[in-house]
């Protein structure tokens, strides 16, 4: 499904290099973690990933089922079926939250040469959706984001995801800053998305979340490289041990 | 005080050619503006109120000549909304093109028709707010306009009308210098919306006095004509009785030049008034909000919401003053400015100022310019939506606040299509 080759980044517009030669091979259907210290580049990867301005990639590739990523503009990237659920979701003031849902599942529509769906599909689709996710009508009228709670934005992330049905999901810590029923919730939402050849990259700090959503592998990540790779039992290696062993062990 | 030489000058030049018509009522108003006129002369650059804009353009003894807006197919204004249509070609009324002059609860005159009468409701009205306005901030543009207009008409409203009255300005001549006055009565208990639309003229000066009674509603919806090269200045003055309303809605779309001043007084207590723009330039294109709402009752609340989106060069105006008089209590006073530029060549000059003698009053203002939010940019994007799409739903968003001030669901869709034309014609 994804895979990224020697992928080297740096900012635009500083000489710090953040990204130093990550592999990873994702295959499809799988769950893969990265769990890593903070500032060691996970965000970093999944937004380069998305497109987003402001890196420099000046070695290696992203290849989704073998179209390279990083030549595509952003929305390019989304109507091939890559989705990254932010650690840090935007607020939009002015655009209901139901508008912009709309806009996003038409664009990847047209993009893709589908027709539209219909305004009352729409509706039914978003509210069954919404439902499970225990968002309410209130919530979808909203601005995007716009005074929702920490863990609102985190449910409307996977609403999203929902709705667009994306091949290659990404989720930057997407359990932090959620109780556990709110991560229970987004657990299952993502869980309920699982199957019919959909991979996930999970990017996060914490095993509870992978109690939850199992992977099939779970990668480390520090200082811009994946430095160790192993199965569901390194994330607990991890969560008993932190990482510094691990870090002084790849020295 | 006396006027400048030179600005006396200008003045004689400029009215030199305009037809002044002495008779009756209206000839006594005519009269008076005249005298106000002559005493103030025509605008300056060093004048607090045209230090942003440069006015020689209105002061110009022509004017100067436009390109004729061609709108191709798209629709005009309004064309979705069950109206009384009252058509101007080039500022003068043209029967055959507009609806007759009939609408139930309402009486409909125009004022070259009204001037003959002895006595006339109007006359309450023509020049007698315009002339309130002049102080404490001199309206040269206004009383010109009271002294010398072609043509205009007289609302009275007395009972809520089943439909909108939209008056639509056809600009034909490239060279027409069009001045045009109107004067609207909204009696106790009744509501009336006027819409307004089209290029008017190469060079168009504006005046509406409304008077809206105790337990009165005004609305006003217009969508200026976009000819590039247009000049336009417009002034809306306003006497506002209790609980009342009055709310007015702009989309300035292109335009060399315009000048849109709002003179409203809240006389009565427990009213509203509410006034709000979105203006759109690329390029050649200069706006210019001019605002003073008066406080001079207990209760009210006032509303000023203006948004510019500029790009290519294009400069915005905004000039907005709350005054809030002895005794006006329990005052809700609200102004936003705010500009987006969608490159780094616009330029957006705000000057909003709080004058206040009562004690227990909440007034805020505040004014902003920015681009457009690079991070909801690339979070759109990143959920499938083309740049130009998603650019366009920011621009919306930001005007989102203008555009709510319109009540009418069918007048706002109509707004914001016109604004999401408007926007794609004009992508990078
Ligand atoms: N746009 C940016 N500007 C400056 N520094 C950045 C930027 N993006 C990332 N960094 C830096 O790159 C490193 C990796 O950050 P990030 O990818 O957010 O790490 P993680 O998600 O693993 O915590 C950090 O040192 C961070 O400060
Ligand atoms: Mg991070």
């Amino acid at each position: 499904m994804l895979e990224i080759n020697n992928l080297h980044v740096k900012l635009e517009e500083e000489d710090k290099v953040i990204l130093r030669g990550v592999n990873l091979k994702i295959g499809a259907g799988e769950v893969h973690a990265i769990m890593g210290p903070n500032g060691s580049g996970k965000s970093t990867l999944s937004y380069v990933l998305s497109g987003r301005d402001g890196y420099e990639v000046t070695e290696g590739s992203a290849k989704l089922e073998g179209q390279e990523l990083l030549e595509m503009e952003p929305e390019a990237r989304a109507a091939v079926g890559l989705f990254l659920a932010f650690q840090y979701p935007v607020e939009i003031p002015g655009v209901g939250n139901m508008t912009f849902l709309r806009t996003a599942v038409n664009a990847q529509r047209k993009a893709r040469n589908e027709t539209e769906i219909s305004a009352g599909d729409f509706l039914k689709l978003v509210r069954e959706k919404a439902k499970a996710l225990q968002i309410d009508a209130e919530m979808l009228k909203r601005p995007v984001n716009v005074g929702f709670s920490g863990g609102e934005k985190k449910r409307n992330e996977i609403l999203q995801m929902a709705m667009l049905e994306p091949k290659m999901c990404i989720l930057d810590e997407t359990d932090s800053g959620l109780d556990v029923d709110a991560m229970k919730l987004v657990a299952e939402g993502v869980n309920a998305l699982r199957g019919a050849g959909r991979s996930f990259l999970v990017i996060t700090h914490y095993q509870r979340l992978l109690d939850h959503i199992k992977p099939d592998f779970v990668h480390i990540m520090a200082a811009g490289r994946i430095i160790k790779t192993g199965g569901p039992e390194l994330a607990l290696e991890v969560e008993n041990n932190g990482y510094a062993d691990l870090l002084a062990e790849s020295v | 005080m006396a006027v400048l030489q030179s600005k006396h000058d200008a003045l004689q030049a400029r009215i030199a050619a305009l037809s002044f018509a002495p008779q009756g009522w209206l000839g006594a108003a005519r009269s008076d503006a005249l005298a106000r006129l002559t005493a103030m002369g025509l605008p300056g650059k060093r004048d607090e109120y045209w230090r942003y804009t440069d006015p020689t353009g209105l002061n110009a003894v022509e004017a100067a000549p436009v390109t004729l807006f061609d709108p191709g197919d798209e629709p005009a204004p309004f064309s979705g909304v069950d109206r009384l249509k009252i058509v101007f070609v080039d500022g003068v009324f043209d029967a055959s093109q507009s609806d007759a002059l009939a609408l139930e609860g309402v009486q409909i005159e125009r004022t070259c028709d009204a001037a003959e009468a002895d006595i006339h409701w109007a006359s309450a009205l023509y020049g007698v707010l315009e002339a309130r306005g002049q102080s404490p901030v001199q309206r040269p543009f206004a009383a010109l306009n009271s002294a010398f207009a072609d043509d205009g008409l007289l609302i009275r409203v007395t009972q809520t009308p089943s439909k909108p009255i939209s008056l639509i300005y056809h600009h034909k001549s490239m060279t027409s210098d069009v001045i045009l006055h109107h004067c609207i009565k909204v009696e106790s208990g009744a509501e009336v919306t006027i819409l307004e639309n089209g290029a008017a003229a190469a060079r168009f000066n504006h005046v509406m006095e409304i008077e809206v009674a105790d337990d009165a509603r005004f609305h006003h919806i217009r969508a200026q004509g976009r000819a590039h090269t247009r000049q336009a200045v417009t002034h809306l003055f306003a006497r506002i009785g209790r609980n009342a309303a009055f709310k007015s809605f702009t989309l300035t779309a292109n335009g060399r030049l315009t000048r849109n001043d709002a003179v409203l007084e809240l006389l009565g207590a427990d009213s509203v008034a509410h006034v709000a723009g979105a203006a759109l330039g690329d390029g050649d294109f200069h706006h210019d909000d001019t605002v003073f709402i008066t406080h001079a009752a207990e209760r009210c609340e006032s509303r000023q919401v203006f948004k510019k989106v500029l790009k290519n060069g294009a400069v915005g105006v905004f000039q907005g003053k709350i005054l809030v008089k002895q005794g006006a209590q329990k005052t809700d006073g609200y102004q936003i400015s705010q500009a987006l530029m969608l490159d780094g060549d616009s330029q957006f000059l705000a000057k909003p100022e709080l004058e206040i003698y009562a004690d227990d009053v909440k007034c805020s203002h505040g004014s902003t310019s920015g681009a457009i939010d690079e991070t909801a940019l690339f979070y759109l994007r990143s959920r499938g939506v083309p740049l130009r799409q998603a650019q366009s739903l920011l621009v919306l968003a930001f005007l989102a606040e203008a555009i709510s001030e319109i009540e009418d669901e069918v007048i706002s869709d109509d707004i914001r299509q016109r604004l999401q034309s408007w926007l794609a014609r004009h992508e990078h």
